[in-house]
């Protein structure tokens, strides 16, 4: 309305065949349908190309796994219907057992660590008043290193011969590990590069969490006689909650796609202890070409995960509504 | 003074409070430079060290003398020029078209109000939902024979940079960022004369900086950092960008070469991270908390 009131000196024609500002235009009910095609021509115009990509790299994928996984497909001459038989054959595959107890135990192990390592270490970083930008650079610095340059990384420090870790280990005069190369400790050693490789994204998220928390909760707490520990317990878990359970959340769908680092450092080895469902369906896909078996594998996948991101993106909508 | 926290400045400020603070801090010092530092001090120094010496127990700490053999090695046995320059080709073609087509289309859903505009965005946030890498086998087969037009974008950067376009999560947030600019703004922009594509260039991306810079930056470090849908297209090795080729070519290497193409695959992201590391660190710490 300012605009209108007050029109500038020289005003400028309005767009070309209409005779009035578009402004009051688009307002009227009457608008000319010629006028309203070519705004939504415009519109789809700037939407294409964004939309085909979506369509082509996400939505027909999505689709199309869920068909493939009822065929036997070979790529080049299409696929030929096949019920559910990629479904049983990838089922009664030893391997499929192991790669699915690896995956849940990998991403348990991940999230028992991966929570209370990056809380505590954003606990302890909140009560430092020195050198923060330090500490937040530092402990961000490992997820910026490439996750195929941490794998190869922790690979050379696992080496049973000449690793740092063994190294560390002898010259503490403690007993040495096999690591990534021995059956009971290559999933745990899987575990530790992607809690190292990740923990700085989690520290910062966390760190903010808690920057957010008012300081008359504390000093109430305090003078209610509560003690550090249940400072931290009523006061500082409660307020995080919600922080807490979305990263947790979003942790269990990152890790249920670990691929980078059993295919880097271990290989699936040793004795299919490390093989992970993104790793199998790879596995499927490009070395026995058996497209059918990598899709019924997907829709596993995908089915389970959804379940997670819908719990993820429900709750994430409700906060948002009450805020 | 800065806000409380869960130890109060009052316990600070006491004798034993100061003492217990000094030792936390000393430790978390320590800790942090163990953790953190250490193992790419281990990395660049070990680089340097000889074949002989890398492998040698006890390790030594400190390299005997300054080899950059191993440098100089790792850049010409590994033809690291070519994989690194194919890693810049694929990450700056999809930060280019990732921007051009998302700012494009998050304009046109924020602004323009097309017709089942709803029903698109509702498509593209649906995508959130499905994880990415569950997705990778049929995107490959898509990849591999686009429908209709029946080509491969094999081996082509194509087949990162158009798949890198479907990144709802960087859409999203160009739209809610362009959702707060007031209308009025672009209505008298519109009176002056000028169409929608002018409105965009002129008015929207100049007031976007901050979120355009944060989407570069994701848009970015997604490709830098890529590994499972970059290994499935480039089967070719000359095309291949660092991070396949360095698991590719990291089994019949000389360890010291190896670390030392790491070290070089690395300084990139790591320099962009100090470069930009205020940005980056209060994106991270922003975006999350407000979803």
């Amino acid at each position: 309305m300012k605009t209108a009131s007050k029109p500038p000196a020289a005003f400028p024609p309005a767009a070309a065949g209409a005779p009035e500002a578009p402004r009051s235009a688009r307002r009227r009910p009457g608008t000319p349908w010629r006028r309203r095609l070519a705004d939504q021509s415009r519109a789809y115009a700037f939407l294409i190309g964004g939309v085909l990509c979506f369509a082509l790299f996400s939505w027909y994928p999505a689709i199309r796994a869920v068909v493939i996984a009822f065929q036997k497909y070979t790529p080049g001459s299409g696929g030929e219907w096949v019920g559910t038989a990629n479904f049983t054959r990838v089922f009664h595959d030893p391997e499929f057992t192991a790669a699915w107890r690896n995956t849940l135990t990998f991403t348990l192990l991940a999230l028992l660590i991966g929570f209370a390592v990056p809380f505590v270490t954003a606990l302890v970083l909140n009560e430092l008043r020195h050198a923060k930008a330090f500490f937040r650079v530092v402990v961000y610095l490992p997820v910026m290193i490439p996750p195929v340059v941490s794998a190869l990384l922790w690979k050379w420090f696992y080496d049973p011969g000449a690793g740092l870790a063994n190294e560390t280990l002898r010259f503490l005069h403690l007993p040495t590990s096999n690591w990534s190369n021995g059956a009971d400790t290559a999933l745990v050693s899987l575990v530790i590069v992607a809690t190292w490789a990740n923990l700085g994204g989690t520290v910062l998220i966390y760190l903010a969490a808690l920057q957010s928390i008012p300081g008359e909760l504390y000093e109430a707490a305090e003078l209610d006689g509560a003690n550090l520990l249940q400072r931290i317990r009523h006061v500082t878990i409660p307020q995080t909650r919600f922080i807490i359970l979305m990263l947790m959340l979003l942790q269990i769908i990152a890790t249920m796609q670990v691929f980078t680092e059993p295919f880097v450092i271990t290989g699936g080895g040793p004795e299919d202890k490390t093989v992970t469902v993104l790793y199998l369906i790879y596995k499927y896909a490009f070395l026995y070409n058996d497209f059918g078996g990598a899709c019924a594998l997907s829709v596993m996948l995908l089915v389970l995960l959804s379940a997670f991101s819908a719990v993820y993106l429900r709750l994430t909508r409700s906060e948002g509504d009450d805020a | 003074m800065s806000t409380r926290t869960l130890v109060s400045p009052l316990t600070l400020a006491r004798p034993r409070g100061k003492a217990v603070y000094w030792t936390v801090f000393g430790g978390v010092v320590l800790l942090f430079a163990l953790a953190f530092l250490f193992p790419v001090y281990w990395m660049v120094t070990g680089a340097m060290k000889s074949p002989d010496e890398v492998t040698r127990t006890p390790p030594t700490l400190v390299p005997h003398g300054l080899h950059l053999g191993g440098y100089t090695d790792a850049w010409d046995l590994m033809d690291l020029p070519t994989h690194l320059w194919n890693t810049v080709v694929q990450a700056a073609g999809a930060w280019v078209l990732q921007l051009v087509f998302c700012t494009a289309a998050a304009y046109a859903l924020s602004k323009l109000k097309p017709a089942f505009g709803k029903v698109v965005l509702g498509g593209i946030l649906a995508t959130l939902m499905v994880p990415a890498q569950a997705l990778v086998v049929p995107k490959y087969l898509t990849v591999a024979d686009l429908p209709l037009i029946h080509t491969s974008l094999l081996n082509s950067p194509l087949g990162i940079w158009l798949p890198a376009v479907a990144n709802a999560f960087n859409l999203y947030l160009l739209k809610r960022f362009f959702d707060q600019i007031p209308r009025d703004v672009l209505e008298a922009a519109e009176i002056d004369g000028a169409g929608k594509l002018r409105t965009l260039w002129s008015i929207v991306l100049p007031m976007s900086r901050p979120v355009l810079g944060v989407v570069s930056i994701f848009a970015l470090v997604a490709v830098w950092q890529d590994f499972l849908w970059p290994l499935m297209v480039f089967s070719d090795t000359d095309k291949q960008p660092i991070s396949v080729a360095l698991v590719q070519l990291s089994q019949n290497i000389q360890l010291t070469v190896l670390i030392a193409a790491m070290v070089i695959a690395s300084i990139p992201m790591v320099v962009m991270f100090l470069v930009f590391q205020r940005h980056i660190i209060a994106g991270i710490s922003a975006g999350s908390t407000k979803g």
